[in-house]
């Protein structure tokens, strides 16, 4: 039994009590890395000298100045920037890349008294849906190690899963923190675009990227995106709106909720499971006092086209900048300056960032701009006010957030395409820029499945109050996968 | 039916910087043909009039006061440079 089966505040007042220490949970966290990331390969750097140090130190400081995530440890994806800790964003081009400054997510962590216990495997610059395009490992699935984590932020999910760490930071440009939430059984939440400053967060698709929490319960979760929002002088498209208090939203009381159900996200090419659980969760909410209705977002099936063009395009340009020069890899034995470029990129990229990049550039070039870049961008208007429509009517909206649970290592590795139809149903809501969280709702073929719940802009509070009365009135958050047992420490 | 020969992708692979061999070429080739004509898909829709979305919120211009700042210590800058002589980084040469 490990305390990571405690709730925050369960282990505040444990560690308030003197029953443990903060320099006790921070070896907690090694201490199951140590004995269970062999098999789960989901972290990459491990900040072990300094997190001990700054155990010892948070210990000695009087109960008074302590915050609800005082002393908590976290993993932190490695595409978000952490001082003096490698930082790859799972590409060999930044191998061995020591940050020369903190994310703003990351310095918000400190101020909050978290612990930062190391850097989160992911598939290289967050392309991807399976973490099987990371440049180091490929991590596992927790509840099975033959499937996928999903991803991009598929260390994130599976360390919190596994519970090494109670808490980490993923990304969503897509979906990288929904889906990998769904395949591992724990709670992801892509804030609304704006609402968590990208300072500090290596850029794949600036119009798009948001960073966000991942953990074991609702609770745990509303209190993190608190501690990490906000406005920020450093990120220009960081939102000026107040941050109110997730957690004071928990309040168990749905009744008279309106929640509208797309047709689109319980149609084709979702599976019969994904379905079930959603129809199963939607009589749990009714039951608490909340009412749904089947709505439309006529649009959802091009997302998929819109995101890859829009995502790809944003990409070429964003990720120019990894040339072989100022930092990361650079390759040896050439001659001229434009031969430096073009072999440190070729040696440097995964195939999928390169297959991205080309994509990019071809939809930016002269002669395609319009027909691909342009139209997709009114795509993009279209999607948009599919869920405008739908929220002058209803408070969030409900379904899968994956259409099926987690897909086999190695099974979609032959057609791109084939991969990125797992997104189909999280996309859209990076394409409207509104929040989304997914939290366990049943299981399938004994593997997790997740209830997706989106909400309007900046309206994360009333997410947060659906998904912690669903959870509530539900157990599917207090399974543990089988290794969880086996690592006792 | 968008077709992109491999002669097209060498031309977007230098465009984009990445330096890629003829196999590669054939191979992106395929993928980025499947990829774009998926993307046609699109075509069903009448855009006409339709605004582009760039971003999504109704962003304005973020301006700071004009005062100067210290920026990031040079010496810091410098860490990640591979290959540098006096406080400069260093690069093959540009000119023949």
């Amino acid at each position: 039994m490990t305390v990571f089966n405690h709730s925050s505040s369960e282990l505040q007042a444990m560690i308030h009590n003197k029953e443990i220490s903060i320099a006790d949970v921070t070896a907690e966290a090694y201490n199951r890395i140590e004995a269970l990331d062999g098999d789960v390969k989901a972290f990459l750097a491990l900040n072990k000298e300094q997190a001990f140090k700054q155990a010892e130190e948070m210990d000695q400081v009087p109960v008074s100045e302590r915050g609800p995530l005082f002393g908590l440890p976290i993993g932190v994806k490695d595409n978000i920037v952490t001082e003096g800790l490698e930082t790859t964003s799972g590409s060999k081009i930044l191998q061995g890349f020591n940050p020369i400054y903190d994310a703003t997510v990351v310095r918000k962590l400190r101020e909050a008294g978290m612990i930062t216990i190391g850097k989160l495997n992911m598939d290289e610059f967050a392309m991807g849906s399976s973490t099987e395009n990371s440049a180091y490992k490929i991590t596992r699935n927790p509840w099975d190690l033959d499937r996928v984590p999903g991803g991009s932020s598929g260390g994130s999910a599976a360390s919190v899963a596994a519970g090494e760490v109670p808490f980490s930071l993923g990304s969503d440009t897509g979906g990288s923190i929904r889906q990998p939430a769904s395949f591992c059984g724990v709670v992801g939440m892509k804030p609304t675009y704006g609402r968590v400053s990208r300072f500090g967060l290596v850029a794949f698709a600036s119009s798009l990227d948001q960073i966000g929490p991942i953990t074991r319960n609702v609770r745990d979760n509303a209190l993190l995106l608190e501690a990490i929002s906000g406005v920020d002088e450093h990120d220009t498209t960081s939102a000026n709106v107040d941050v109110p208090s997730f957690v004071e939203s928990l309040t168990g009381d749905i009744k008279g909720l309106r929640i509208g159900v797309p047709k689109e996200y319980l149609g084709d090419g979702v599976g019969e499971a994904a379905k079930q659980s959603v129809l199963d969760a939607l009589k749990v909410l009714e039951s608490l006092g909340a009412t749904w209705e089947e709505v439309s977002l006529p649009h959802s099936k091009y997302g998929l086209a819109t995101y890859y063009l829009l995502s790809s395009s944003e990409a070429s340009s964003n990720l120019a900048r990894f040339d072989g020069i100022r930092y990361g890899f650079r390759a040896e034995n050439v001659e001229s300056l434009m031969e430096l470029y073009k072999e440190t990129r070729a040696q440097g990229f995964g195939d999928e960032v390169k297959r991205r990049i080309m994509l990019g550039t071809f939809a930016l070039s002269a002669g395609s701009y319009d027909a691909y870049y342009k139209k997709a961008q009114q795509v993009r208007t279209l999607i948009k006010q599919d869920f405008d429509q739908v929220f002058e009517k209803y408070d969030v909206i409900i379904g899968p957030t994956t259409p099926t649970p987690a897909f086999k290592v190695g099974e979609k590795n032959e057609d791109p395409l084939t991969m990125y139809a797992n997104d189909i149903l999280t996309i859209p809501v990076n394409l409207a820029g509104v929040p989304g969280i997914s939290i366990p709702c049943g299981f399938s073929e004994g593997m997790p499945l997740g209830l997706q719940i989106i909400g309007k802009h900046f309206d994360e509070a009333t997410i947060y109050r659906v998904a912690h009365a669903f959870e509530q009135a539900t157990s599917f958050h207090k399974e543990t996968p089988q290794l969880w047992e086996g690592a006792n420490s | 039916m968008a077709n992109i020969s491999k002669e097209e992708v060498k031309h977007v692979a230098h465009l984009a910087r990445l330096s890629i061999t003829d196999e590669e070429a054939e191979k992106f080739a395929g993928q980025l043909a499947g990829i774009t004509n998926f993307a046609e898909q699109l075509n069903e829709l009448d855009t006409t009039n339709v605004v582009p979305t760039t971003h999504v919120l109704p962003l304005v211009n973020v301006m700071r006061e004009d005062k100067a700042v210290p920026g990031l210590d040079r010496d810091k800058m410098m860490k990640n440079v591979r290959e540098q002589e006096d406080g400069q980084v260093k690069v093959p040469s540009i000119l023949d």
